[in-house]
């Protein structure tokens, strides 16, 4: 029964290498890193934050729009139906045009509400 | 014997996590725990071969309703001084842990567990994977899953209804 997640294992792994390369590649190509020219950076400029060279203004620890929560709940609500697309698609061939039809309606219903969004100009920013 | 070590490390996972949601005083810090702790709980249930609920566990618990819990964390933004009058003290969440140890888990260990006989489940080995779960739901309980749709369109609704002051 273990065996079956060997693809999931293959895929683990492949995730993490993914990741440890791209901090490898930028430690690589920093200047301080293994092929960097090594000047002699002052410290506080090694450790300060770096943001499309704009300076920085106060701390990224303050009061969040609450605009953002309507994108979060939307998110959440099409990451369900997500959900269900995947035992749908895994039994698709079984389950033949009628199942076609069956999400197809499911789909339809839940693009009503992202309409409805749409329209009530929810996706725009203010 | 994987089996075995696969869990009790999933298991070690699960508990160190779910100590660290409690512990941490910085509320970012517990949610990313948190989300350890999920990633712990599918990989136990994928060992159940629960797959689909496995999968459900990481997209929609790991992935969305953290979201969710993040969001409400960045928007509250307590000041470091609050969180720190926040903090419960250390005896406290000790008897607090043996009280919540003497009351759910003895009772398991103890009473449910040793009569049910567990390891031979009547189940088949499909049951709870995606095709099975797939065929169940699209075939069986067609009706429940159309009404779902609908849940989820009311859902839209009076998120937008709530979020938006002026629609």
């Amino acid at each position: 029964m273990l065996e079956q997640y060997g693809y999931v294992l293959v895929f683990l792994l492949a995730g993490i290498f993914f990741i440890l390369m791209a901090f490898i590649t930028g430690w690589v190509f920093s200047p301080n890193g293994l092929l960097g020219l090594r000047y002699k950076y002052k410290k506080e400029i090694l450790e300060d934050t770096y943001e499309c060279g704009v300076e920085t203004q106060g701390t990224s620890w303050f009061r969040f729009n609450i605009s953002f929560y309507l994108y979060a709940l939307l998110f959440v609500i099409f990451d369900i139906e997500t959900v269900f697309l995947y035992p749908w698609a895994v039994s698709f061939k079984k389950l033949g045009v009628f199942g076609f039809v069956e999400m197809v309606v499911f789909i339809a219903i839940l693009l009503v509400g992202f309409a409805y969004a749409w329209k009530k100009e929810a996706l725009k920013w203010e | 014997m994987i089996e075995t070590v696969l869990f009790y490390i999933l298991a070690a996972a699960l508990i160190g996590f779910g100590l660290m949601v409690i512990t941490r005083t910085n509320p970012i810090a517990s949610a990313m725990a948190m989300v350890g702790a999920f990633a712990g709980l599918a990989g136990l249930y994928a060992m159940l071969n629960a797959r689909f609920l496995s999968i459900i566990q990481i997209l929609v618990y790991a992935g969305g309703i953290m979201v969710l819990v993040i969001f409400v964390i960045m928007l509250l933004n307590l000041e470091p001084e609050d969180l720190q009058r926040m903090r419960a003290k250390g005896f406290v969440v000790l008897l607090a842990l043996i009280g919540v140890g003497a009351a759910i888990v003895s009772p398991m260990l103890f009473c449910v567990i040793p009569n049910k006989d567990w390891a031979n489940g009547s189940v088949s080995p499909e049951f709870g994977s995606m095709a099975s779960v797939g065929a169940k739901m699209f075939a069986d309980h067609l009706f429940p899953f159309e009404i779902l749709s609908l849940v989820l369109l009311t859902a839209v609704v009076g998120a937008l209804v709530l979020a938006k002051r002026k629609l």
